[in-house]
């Protein structure tokens, strides 16, 4: 264990977004935010049919086009170019947003600086005075998709927690995000506390909780496990 | 006899005043109207205050209003991108005004500015900085904030084809806000990649009924603002 590699242990990037995916239900409308949450649209298994949402005005997103094949006046909410599958629907930003506010969308998937252990979020401001805020849909995603989903990684770059017991960030939203995915673990958020769904391979119940800035609520089963190792 | 159609985008932008206030379609370069963006700068109205989801890329289109000096508040939600400096920059040395609004409650404010809905009550921005200072109350056990509706004098727009009398269709994802921003201001101006004869627009497709719409201008080929930034034009 002398020559354990700290970053050895967990899901990547890409096996993060594609246990997400694992986890979507057929039929299910999904909104997918910039970064980390824009590769889910390349895990859905082949036996699902799950529709992209993208809140610049596109029921029915597809992929990123072939090379050569770039519209740009076909884009997603990160101005990425994007295609239209078989089925889409184009409409203007408040038919967009009334999909949002009025709770038609079933899940969304976001990025985070923060999140707290009873499910507040943040993730659009570091609350610096000079620089330009920028927040774009994620409080009205927050606000009105039925189950928010965030993807992110355990930690900061410099190490700190990003699952804490209360936000210190600006927040996005109060007690709304319902689960976590990160490189260490899927944890669920709601009931006042994080709760171990399911850890990433070669991941320590002591690690995660040492990277996790509250109390985990591990279930018997790991606890057994890992005191039997 | 109905004629909507002007004869250039400088005809069309000439009555802009100083101090007014502008709604600009486009999200990204997705519908961004930009010859008529340019055709303001010529124009020279200052002081306005501009209404876009963004603050425009490189040194044309939106952000070359901006550089020039035209533009003394912006209501956006998402102020910096890729390949934007001009706000960022201004805005760090205080020198232009920023109203940060979130994205949908945006769109919902030139919705109800175009309906005559005065303002609104959502859900979103509760507990956030954004709800500061606003009216909430509550509607079967949940808060909600007060939004005002969104007024302009003037809207810029961009669509795929019109006829005279202003029927719109649009392209894609470049539809945007464009639809909304058509209904809320005093005096909508569009420019069109294409100008079809009266009648042989689908009434089922049609997106923008002619009562929203005052100008047209046909832009064949218009510009493509990534293509202008990736050569690092400016504008003028």
């Amino acid at each position: 264990m002398s020559t354990h590699v700290e970053n050895a242990a967990g899901w990547s990037r890409q096996e993060i977004a594609r246990m997400i995916a694992r986890d979507i239900p057929d039929g299910s409308y999904v909104n997918l935010g910039i970064g980390m949450p824009e590769s889910v649209v390349n895990h859905i298994p082949e036996d699902r049919e799950v529709i992209f949402h993208t809140e610049n005005g596109l029921l029915g997103m597809g992929p990123a086009p072939e090379p050569g094949r770039e519209d740009p006046e076909l884009i997603n909410a990160g101005k990425k170019h994007v295609t239209a599958v078989a089925g889409a629907a184009y409409f203007h930003h408040a038919d967009s947003f009334a999909m949002i506010r009025g709770g038609h969308i079933d899940i969304c998937i976001l990025g985070a600086m923060q999140v707290s252990q009873s499910g507040d979020l943040a993730n659009w401001s570091m609350g610096a005075a000079d620089a330009a805020p920028a927040v774009g849909g994620a409080m009205d995603l927050v606000a009105g998709a039925k189950q928010v989903i965030v993807a992110t990684q355990h930690c900061t770059k410099s190490g700190a927690p990003k699952l804490v017991d209360k936000i210190s960030l600006p927040a996005t939203g109060l007690g709304v995000v319902t689960r976590v995915y990160t490189d260490l673990a899927i944890l669920a958020v709601g009931n006042g506390a994080f709760e171990l769904l399911e850890l990433a391979p070669g991941v320590e119940l002591k690690t995660l909780q040492d990277k996790t800035g509250a109390p985990i609520v591990i279930p018997a089963k790991y606890s057994a496990e890992q005191a039997a190792v | 006899m109905i004629n909507k159609i002007r004869e250039s985008a400088a005809v069309a932008v000439a009555d802009v005043h100083d101090g007014a206030t502008v709604l600009i379609g486009g999200f990204g370069e997705a519908g961004s109207p930009i010859e008529l963006i340019h055709a303001l700068i010529d124009q020279g109205a200052r002081g306005l205050t501009v209404v876009n989801n963004n603050t425009g890329s490189g040194h044309v289109g939106l952000a070359a209003l901006i550089e020039n000096g035209r533009v003394a508040k912006m209501i956006c939600s998402f102020p910096r991108t890729t390949n934007s400096t001009v706000f960022p920059d201004l805005y760090s040395r205080n020198e232009i005004e920023l109203e940060l609004v979130p994205q949908g409650t945006l769109a919902e404010r030139i919705r109800a500015g175009g309906a005559g809905i005065p303002a609104f009550y959502t859900a979103t921005s509760i507990g956030t900085l954004l709800a500061e200072g606003k009216e909430v109350r509550q509607f079967d056990g949940r808060d909600y904030v007060l939004e005002p509706a969104l007024k302009a004098d003037f809207a810029l727009i961009k669509c795929r084809c019109a006829d005279r009398y202003g029927n719109l269709v649009y392209s894609k994802t470049a539809r945007n806000f464009a639809p909304i921003m058509a209904t809320a201001a005093t005096t909508t101006i569009v420019q069109a990649n294409e100008i079809a004869p009266v009648g042989a627009l689908d009434p089922e497709s049609i997106v923008t009924p002619a009562i929203y719409v005052n100008r047209v201008v046909e832009i064949r080929s218009p510009l493509q603002e990534s293509e202008l930034v990736a050569s690092q034009v400016r504008y003028p």
